[in-house]
């Protein structure tokens, strides 16, 4: 192959500079400042019935315009998962409803003229509730006698294993060979639980949401939000109206990690307009945001991992109870990737797998999407089952890994028999153990001050779009002068894909980066895009985009061919233009653009659509050395060293940035980050003074590189770098406590209390 | 209520409620570099600099300001652009929600400190959060700005 000139370059992302010196480009920069405010009351109760809701006096409030309860709302359910239909999630949303299943689910709507008038209003709805038990723990859900979803007009539209009547939003086993037989034969066999519990994206900008009537009378929706197309649906579900009346379109967006997935403000200002056909806008809260949004789903992984006295792994048995919360939204998905993404890492030698799960209803916060979608949950336990391994069998835990880890050309039973084309998780393991310094960190050093410093090392596996399903268009177009136009579905949240998009263009296109004007995503205006999610959009878009390169220069070439008077085989495409290859003659992009807008008939925009059947996993390798205070539990991170196999990194900053991103994300998980309730169902962490997310000063310093594999379904060999960075922190960290305190956590976060307990508990 | 302050060097007359916060008071003058991310001082986004000192906007009475001089981003382009583009050289702007209240920071540490050391600035920006960038990208473009700086002086 030629070298690439744009492609692996770290360039700038094209937004960069409008980014770092604050230009108005979100929604609420861009919107009308004069739109109505549209503010929700929310349920003090985890359980309850709306016996009486009176809103006259609220209504009175001068600048109130309307106030709405689950009386004026249509009666169908619908999901707000953004998810290709039919959704694997349930509908079991109503935008509002009379029984309320969490505290801070929607009681009422209301739209006012300004803030205050709007938060007056809300203090002067009069609502008598009965108040019902709630099911607050999920052990106790399935097959309870407190139903979450009694409703008959509840639905699951695919066969995900789900009952409403049992509080089972879906269930499923699967397995390969007879995994408690092989089980009985292990010399060892490791049976714990590992508990992750939910914990929140908290990206930066809270959900938010702007809603106007067009000159067209159809609704017009700027959102933050990764997936328009799922946006335009969901919406018509809820409001019960056609989609050609919806429009959505996204600006720049703060930060999404998943968060932004599920369709979580859009409904109530799309609802207000609707209604009264008045421009509004939704601002969540912060507190909105942490109570009533879609965090990552509370996950209890019950791991069993057999092996022989020499350290092969020869058996993994995992059943996943995981709680959605009060709605299904993303619940019979994520829980899959809690097996399929951790057990197939151990795909060198294993002679059996079973995996098992029930997700279940219960009344707390509804979950979501969350980067690393289960992944993340399933290999905080399996990681941490195979090091408990490795401490039992006196065993390297590098060299356990090495032994046992999944390697090129491998097919994986686990991870629905797809083949590893593209696999460097060996190269992965030996750089970063040599980065780390494994050998001269790994021993335990009591640093005579009360402190003790360990290490801890984790793998991890991800996917690059969902196989078979996500879809993936690009347009490329030749304008005026020469210059191109790439219009995409795909939502750049800040990760930069318009800008690794265009790189992938000018690299197909042999032109600079700045010649690739960047568009989207817009659901009139965008070639359809599942969204960005899954990890999807370099490897499924990206290869949309290529296909696309590729016909449009064959037009340009037969535009060309015309006006160089040879037939189209006869000319090249240069980059800058066409030339006939018998030297006798050439024109220019321009003048190719010019000819298109006079007298042509062959296209100058041509679309692609793009979707594998296949998901090829990124690998990766982390290691940390933390040190433990002995004294007051404290645990401070020193060193994180990363090394990732994303295929062919597009742009290398970039993919840097996503890596050390995720890791720190994933630190805050493995050591602040969690939610929980008091006994009424109350959520405790409703601020980010609570909900403590790692600043510059909690992370220690990191180092990341890559080994590079070649995916040869990706686009120029990449496979995907989003989401796989938040998984190795939890099991690598749990490691290095144990190793500095000789307690294994299975429970995240692992805060300074329960490292003290943990402790003393030891004796 | 009557307020008067001075805004990026210009001199504004505005009516205010006595409860009205700053932040909301900027973003109303057309300051929308000043974000929003918490609702309890956490966050670090909404700095600005008010005679030169950074405040968090969201905890301050935009009477508070009277007679004071606030500074924005808009009101400080080009003190900014001059670093600020080391950190887009390293991709670290990311979503850029946090980018404002954090350059804000940046512009206030290197006036006080302007060849501070990389324990110094992550010191001085501790309270700037950032969800997407791990933050170390951020330093490395502040090192390199620095480091450029050093070179050309």
């Amino acid at each position: 192959m030629d070298k690439l000139k744009t492609v692996g370059q770290p360039v700038r992302k094209k937004d960069a500079m409008a980014l770092l010196l604050g230009k108005p480009v979100y929604m609420d920069d861009i919107v009308p400042q004069n739109c109505l405010v549209v503010k929700v009351l929310r349920s003090p109760h985890a359980h309850a019935l709306i016996e009486e809701i009176n809103t006259d006096v609220a209504q009175k409030v001068p600048g109130v315009v309307a106030v709405y309860t689950y009386k004026d709302v249509p009666q169908k359910r619908f999901t707000m998962a953004g998810q290709t239909y039919p959704e694997p999630s349930p509908y079991d949303r109503l935008i509002l409803d009379q029984r309320l299943r969490f505290v801070g689910d929607a009681v009422a709507i209301v739209a006012a003229e300004d803030e205050a008038a709007a938060d007056k209003a809300l203090k002067l709805i009069k609502v008598k509730y009965q108040v019902l038990e709630a099911v607050l723990d999920p052990h106790e859900a399935l097959d309870g006698p407190i139903l979450v979803h009694p409703e008959d007009n509840w639905r699951s539209l695919c066969p995900v294993g789900a009952d409403n009547k049992r509080n089972l939003c879906a269930s499923e086993v699967c397995s390969d060979g007879d995994v408690e037989d092989v089980l009985s034969h292990c010399d060892y066999v490791i049976d714990h639980i590992y508990h992750t519990p939910a914990c929140n994206q908290a990206m930066m900008e809270t959900f938010r949401t702007y809603t106007e009537m067009d000159p067209y009378g159809r609704l017009h929706v700027i959102s933050s939000t990764q997936i328009v197309f799922h946006v335009r649906r969901i919406l018509a579900n809820a409001l019960d109206i056609p989609k050609s009346k919806i429009h959505v379109e996204k600006p720049r967006i703060g930060g999404g990690f998943g968060a932004k997935q599920t369709v979580v403000a859009e409904i109530y200002p799309a609802f207000v307009t609707w209604k009264t056909g008045r421009a509004a806008k939704m601002i969540y809260t912060r507190e909105e945001s942490l109570i009533a949004s879609s965090p990552r789903h509370d996950m209890e992984v019950h791991v069993r991992l057999g092996a022989s006295k020499d350290g092969t792994i020869r058996a993994i048995d995992v059943y996943t109870l995981s709680n959605t919360g009060a709605y299904g939204e993303h619940g019979p998905t994520t829980v899959g990737l809690s097996g399929h993404k951790s057990i197939p890492l151990y795909t060198g030698n294993l002679e059996a797998f079973r995996f098992a799960y029930d997700v279940v209803y219960t009344n707390r916060q509804s979950a979501g999407a969350y980067r690393g979608y289960g992944a993340t949950q399933g290999i905080f336990a399996v990681e941490s089952a195979v090091n408990e391994l490795a401490d039992k069998l006196g065993l390297d835990p590098v060299a356990i890994r090495e032994k046992n880890m999944v390697r090129e050309g491998q097919v994986m039973p686990a991870y629905y028999n797809e083949k590893t084309n593209a696999c460097a998780l060996d190269r992965c393991m030996s750089r970063c153990a040599q980065l780390f310094g494994w050998k001269e960190k790994f021993p335990v050093r009591d640093m005579g001050n009360g402190k003790v410093r360990a290490a801890g090392v984790a793998m991890a596996m991800q996917g690059s779009g969902i196989s078979g399903v996500d879809v993936g268009s690009a347009t490329i177009k030749l304008s005026d002068e020469g210059f191109y136009n790439l219009s995409i579905g795909a939502a750049d949240m800040g990760t930069g894909c318009d800008t690794i998009l265009a790189q992938m263009a000018a690299e197909c296109l042999d032109c600079p980066v700045d010649n690739i004007a960047v568009f989207g995503a817009d659901s009139d205006a965008s070639p359809y895009d599942s969204g960005s999610y899954a990890s999807s959009t370099t490897y499924v878009t990206g290869k949309a985009v290529e296909r696309a390169c590729q016909q449009l220069k064959e037009n340009l070439c037969a535009i060309a061919a015309q006006m160089l008077e040879c037939k189209p085989e006869d000319v090249e495409f240069t980059g800058q233009g066409v030339r006939r290859l018998d030297g006798g003659g050439e024109v220019s992009l321009m003048d190719i653009a010019t000819k298109s807008m006079c007298g042509n008939e062959i296209p100058v925009q041509v679309t692609y659509t793009h979707s594998s059947p296949v998901s090829p996993p990124p690998f990766m390798v982390g290691m940390v050395e933390l040190e433990v205070d002995k004294e007051t539990g404290g645990v401070e991170v020193l060193n994180y060293v990363a090394v990732v196999d994303c295929g062919t990194p597009i742009n290398p900053n970039l993919a840097r940035v996503q890596t050390e991103g995720g890791i720190v994300q994933g630190i805050g998980m493995a050591l602040f980050e969690g939610i929980t309730y008091d006994e009424k169902g109350n959520l405790l962490e409703n601020s980010l003074m609570q909900y403590k997310i790692p600043t510059r000063l909690d992370m220690g310093h990191l180092r990341v590189e890559f080994e590079s594999s070649y995916e040869p379904t990706g686009p120029f060999g990449a496979k995907s770098i989003g989401e796989i960075v938040i998984n190795t922190p939890s099991p690598a960290i749990a490691h290095a406590i144990f190793r500095a305190t000789g307690v294994w956590h299975r429970e995240l976060p692992i805060t300074p209390e329960k490292v003290l307990m943990g402790m003393k508990a030891k004796g | 209520m009557e307020l008067k302050l001075t805004l990026n060097g210009r001199a504004v007359a505005a009516s205010v409620e006595a409860d009205t916060l700053l932040i909301d008071f900027l973003r109303a003058q057309g300051c929308l570099s000043v974000k929003r991310g918490c609702e309890t001082a956490n966050c670090g986004l909404c700095t600005v600099l008010m005679d030169g000192t950074p405040v968090l906007s969201c905890s301050v009475l935009a009477l508070r300001a009277a007679g004071h001089h606030i500074q924005t981003l808009e009101g400080l382009q080009e003190e900014a652009a001059d670093f600020a583009a080391f950190i887009a050289d390293q991709g670290a702007e990311q979503c850029g929600f946090c980018n404002p209240g954090f350059v804000m920071n940046t512009v206030a540490l290197l006036r006080e400190n302007p060849d501070p050391t990389d324990d110094e600035i992550r010191a001085y920006l501790a309270g700037n959060l950032c969800r997407c960038s791990g933050y170390e990208g951020q330093l490395r473009g502040i090192r390199a700005y620095l480091d450029h700086k050093k070179g050309r002086g």
